[in-house]
């Protein structure tokens, strides 16, 4: 076997912020922005005598996300507990799932540049969150807790190994974040740690003689906290086992090794041994006696599914088919539901997708790249800009006053009409009002008749330039054409 | 007759018709604190300020007419394992704690503020409630009233010897696998463990979870029914309290059961029971027979085989869960000669908490490590569910079972210290109680020769605490056990 013929196995945990308004066992507030130890409260302190309840919204938005993702949702899920001591964690024990999770065996299809690649979910489960530690920087001899953190509802999807590069482990991290912002699941902020990812790394190295895979040991990177730092860390650390494998092919395996943990320091763009295998943690789990065990009423789980939108990809597809829609235009087009409830709205109003469509793509999206902003903060309803595509449709105004239109309704909020009326934008397509704007153009610009008239076809556009700029670009844009080829005898 | 003679019911009809004040009572309540607590040591802490503050609001209160609750006026005594944010400490009789006080109150606590109780102290009990003679209690322990030198029980052993030593008319205590009855029958006072899920456990320090549950003492069944009245009920903030309606549990409690039929398991009266508190227990129920009761023979061979060694592992195992928050990082007790984190954890542990704690502690971690955990707490579990099955069999055929409380009456101050298993043998007809979830009470019913109390203990199947008041009522009604006062409260100094 050649180091070629290594084929890289990757799985991913992928621990994600809920977007409820509380924790998941009080009713302090999850906040990003607040002073240190503010939204706290003695049950996620975990003082003496305090009991966990359960954040209905927060299993009802998990269950949303196992559903999207294709899982099944068991009869019963339980809690447990999971014993470490760490000054983050108040109780010592993280109240999580461990064997009979709410979500298991679902999917995710994930667009790479190869095409289409199926992931599976082994399993989908709600946990809370630890504090955050940290250590005092002027090299004091103690450290400090924020408990803020503390609890806040944390979903944990946990794929099969079923991921063969880094840039397709990037594009899968990539997929269920769009996937939880489209279902409402979670803000997925990044820099606010919000998601936060696990790959297991290992290759397989062909068959052993039972006719089962082998494998290299397999790295749990913790803690990562980019998409980038995702691809880097794999394609690190395929390149260690690599490396590891090909120098000693008999002992690098998983049989002998196990599973190692290991740290990632963004900085050096290196990982590093954390835990070997035999300094694994017992977490002692045992279910959680102050928690009833979960158990779904159908009905209801069938209501969270009716919750559950159309998803990017079939929405993406449904685009190019139903609308006709070039497949980068309907690719950003739903990769933001947001964007793309904006774009049917218009769509629906107009009675014209692709015109709707080129309205977001030239307009709509430029303006919010510019601004790096979402749809939500773009300061213009689906209807305003429906009436002003309408208006352009309608021969009201031209095009590239459309557009100038566009600036003016985003920077006073009026509509489309109003704005129009006011400065006098509306389209002049009186014949005789263009034929002076032509014969303007024609007086002032002879030698380009000239070159035209000499067989530069090109001399035409410039022409009609000018007699749009004459118009004050209000002239309807086709009978300026039509006239100017008249007067030059074309 | 002394303030401190009545029962609550009695003082409450007493406050009522505004024959003493309030602050009388509670000011009578602490005389007797102060009279006898030095030999009897059933408080950790007396909040005198708070309780006669509160006792001269109540009685504002009754002046104006205003509806003052359920238990408007009359002293209460509190397990010193309940929150207080009241500012006096909650303690759990350990070190590790070092005097933090909760910044909140337990479901009980504000239930008793609300039905107008004044809370007037924290009593002793086993150091986390483990133990069965609050002797492993970090701050001394408490000393029976029938007898000084003699044990209370335990763990809820400072409670049951306030209550008997009529200190106070009614306290909470709290029961994982006896600790409520156990020292009920050791201290000759009524004391019941409800169902589990009937009283929130919001505010209670867990030993156990899924066993603990709070309950209440007094002298009389009438009294502990007044006092679970103040006290059951649903609370969202605990999920595992039920959203069961309570009863009214005092409106039908002097009509008596009938036709009764008490099972009598053989295994609550074979080897190991105590020949004088089988031959009284053997009284009691002769009492019943003679009010119509029929006796069937039941049996619950699950219960008498594996009940303690399943206890063992379930509340072990629970209980270091419970206990791993203790670490000196965010409140309480913090080693100061510790070298690093790891070491200010296990040093802040090793000092805070005393032998049987660890004891526990250490035995649930190794029965929850990976490897031992199918067979031990998982096993436990199955063990768990077969006794509920044995109960709820003999719940098919009779309406309650009965029973000695205890193998023995009081022993002796430090008999069983040295032999943990001894003392684990004081609960073995109380554990299966707490396994199966289900309802008991302990109930005086006679004194052995050298005039210790013996407990009867009934038990019925979940949320019938009713029909359990009314089955003890039949009997109580039929003795004088209650009037008897223990040689402490004679005994004038
Ligand atoms: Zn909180």
């Amino acid at each position: 076997m050649t180091a070629a013929d290594l084929l890289p196995t990757i799985g991913l945990e992928v621990h994600m912020h809920l977007k409820t308004r509380t924790k998941l066992f009080c009713g302090c507030p999850v906040r990003y922005d607040a002073r240190p130890n503010s939204c706290v409260c003695p049950v996620c302190l975990g003082m003496p005598g305090v009991l966990p309840v359960m954040n209905g919204r927060a299993v009802e938005l998990a269950v949303r996300m196992a559903l999207a993702l294709g899982c099944a949702i068991p009869d019963l899920a339980k809690w447990d507990r999971k014993h470490y001591y760490y000054p983050d964690l108040p109780k010592n024990y993280q109240i999580s799932e461990y064997d009979q999770p709410l979500g298991i065996g679902g999917f995710l299809d994930v667009e790479t540049p190869r095409g289409a690649v199926r992931v599976g979910i082994t399993r989908v489960h709600l946990e809370e969150d630890a504090g955050k530690l940290m250590h005092d920087e002027r090299g004091g001899n103690f450290s400090v807790v924020d408990l803020n953190r503390t609890g806040t509802p944390l979903l944990e999807i946990v794929s099969e190994p079923d991921i063969h590069g880094a840039e397709d482990a990037r594009a899968y991290a990539e997929a269920l974040r769009q996937l939880a912002v489209y279902l409402g699941v979670g803000d997925c902020h990044l820099q606010l740690g919000q998601m936060r990812f696990e790959p297991n790394v290992s290759l397989r190295i062909g068959t052993g003689p039972d006719g089962k895979p082998r494998y290299t040991p397999i790295s749990e990177i913790k803690n990562l906290n980019s998409f980038r730092s995702v691809e880097r860390a794999v394609v690190f650390e395929l390149a260690r086992h690599r490396q590891e494998y090909v120098a000693n092919p008999a002992e690098y395996t998983l049989e002998n090794l196990g599973k190692e943990t290991r740290g990632w320091r963004d900085d050096e763009g290196v990982s590093f041994l954390q835990r070997s295998k035999e300094e694994a943690h017992d977490y002692r789990y045992f279910p959680e006696p102050d928690l009833v065990p979960f158990v779904p009423d159908r009905a209801w789980v069938e209501a969270v599914r009716a919750t559950v939108p159309e998803l990017p990809q079939g929405r993406r597809r449904r685009f190019i088919s139903e609308y006709g829609l070039p497949e980068y235009d309907a690719g950003v087009l739903t990769a933001e539901r947001g964007v793309a409830d904006f774009f049917e709205k218009v769509a629906g109003l107009v009675k014209d997708p692709k015109t709707a469509s080129n309205w977001m793509m030239q307009d709509v999206m430029r303006v919010l790249n510019e601004r790096k902003a979402g749809i939500a903060d773009l300061g213009m309803t689906p209807e305003a800009l429906a009436e002003l595509v309408s208006l352009v449709k309608q021969g009201a105004i031209n095009r590239n006053k459309g557009t100038e239109v566009f600036g003016k309704m985003l920077a006073s909020g009026k509509p489309a009409g109003e704005i129009v009326r006011q400065d006098g934008l509306a389209q002049v397509a009186d014949a005789g009002a263009v034929e002076a704007f032509v014969d303007q153009a024609l007086a002032a610009n002879a030698r380009t008749v000239e070159d035209y008239k000499g067989g530069k076809k090109a001399a035409l556009g410039r022409l009609m330039g000018e007699a749009m700029k004459a118009s004050g670009g209000k002239a309807n844009p086709q009978l300026v054409r039509e006239i100017l080829l008249r007067k030059l005898g074309g | 007759m002394a303030i401190t003679d009545l029962t609550a019911c009695r003082m409450r009809e007493a406050l009522r018709r505004r024959e003493f004040s309030a602050l009388e009572a509670a000011d009578a309540s602490l005389a007797a604190i102060a009279r006898l607590d030095g030999r009897v040591r059933a408080f950790l802490s007396v909040d005198a300020d708070g309780a006669r503050r509160r006792a001269a609001g109540i009685d504002k209160r009754l002046a104006a007419g205003e509806p003052a609750g359920l238990l408007a006026g009359v002293p209460v005594a509190v397990k010193d394992n309940m929150c207080t944010a009241d500012g006096q400490a909650t303690t759990c009789a350990s070190r590790i704690l070092g005097g933090w006080r909760a910044p909140y109150d337990a479901h009980v606590v504000e239930r008793l503020a609300a039905e107008g109780a004044v809370v007037v102290g924290k009593t002793n009990l086993d150091e986390f409630a483990m133990g069965s003679s609050t002797e492993n209690s970090a701050f001394g322990a408490t000393r029976n009233p029938w007898d000084l030198e003699r044990v209370p029980g335990g763990s809820s052993g400072g409670s049951a010897a306030a209550v008997a030593a009529r200190m106070v008319p009614l306290a909470l205590g709290s029961d994982t696998g006896g600790s409520i009855r156990q020292p009920a029958a050791l201290c000759g006072v009524v004391g019941l463990k409800p169902t589990y899920g009937r009283v929130s456990r919001y505010g209670l320090v867990a030993f156990a979870s899924s066993l603990d549950q709070i309950g209440p003492f007094g002298r009389t069944v009438a009294d502990a029914a007044l006092l679970l009245q103040a006290t059951a009920g649903h609370d969202p903030r605990d999920s595992t309290s039920v959203p069961e309606a309570v009863p009214d549990y005092l409106a039908a409690l002097e009509e008596p059961v009938r036709p009764l039929r008490i099972g009598l398991p053989k295994e609550f009266f074979g080897a190991g029971l105590d020949p004088e508190v089988r031959r009284v227990v053997r009284d009691a129920l002769a009492a019943y027979e003679r009010l119509g009761a029929q006796m069937v023979e039941v049996s619950l061979p699950h219960s008498a085989e594996y009940a303690i060694a399943a206890y063992y592992i379930v509340a072990t195992s629970e209980a270091s869960s419970n206990l791993a928050r203790y670490d000196g990082v965010h409140y309480g007790r913090r080693s100061s000669d510790h070298a690093d984190m790891i070491d200010m954890y296990m040093r802040s542990r090793v000092q805070g908490f005393g032998d049987e704690v660890k004891r526990r502690v250490m035995l649930g971690a190794y029965a929850l490590s990976a490897g031992y955990y199918e067979a031990y707490y998982k096993k436990a579990l199955r063990v768990r569910r077969l006794i509920r099955r044995d109960f709820q069999d003999a719940f098919k055929t009779v309406d309650c079972i009965m029973g000695p409380t205890s193998p023995t009456a009081a022993f002796r101050q430090g008999e069983r210290t040295a032999d943990p298993l001894a003392m684990y043998l004081s609960d073995v007809y109380t554990v299966s109680c707490n396994l199966a979830a289900i309802a008991g009470v302990s109930v005086p019913c006679g004194f052995t020769r050298a005039g210790l109390p013996v407990g009867l203990q009934i038990i019925t199947d979940v949320f019938t605490e009713d029909r359990l008041l009314r089955i003890a009522r039949m009997y109580e009604r039929e003795t004088a056990w209650a009037d008897r006062s223990p040689p402490v409260c004679e005994a004038r100094p």
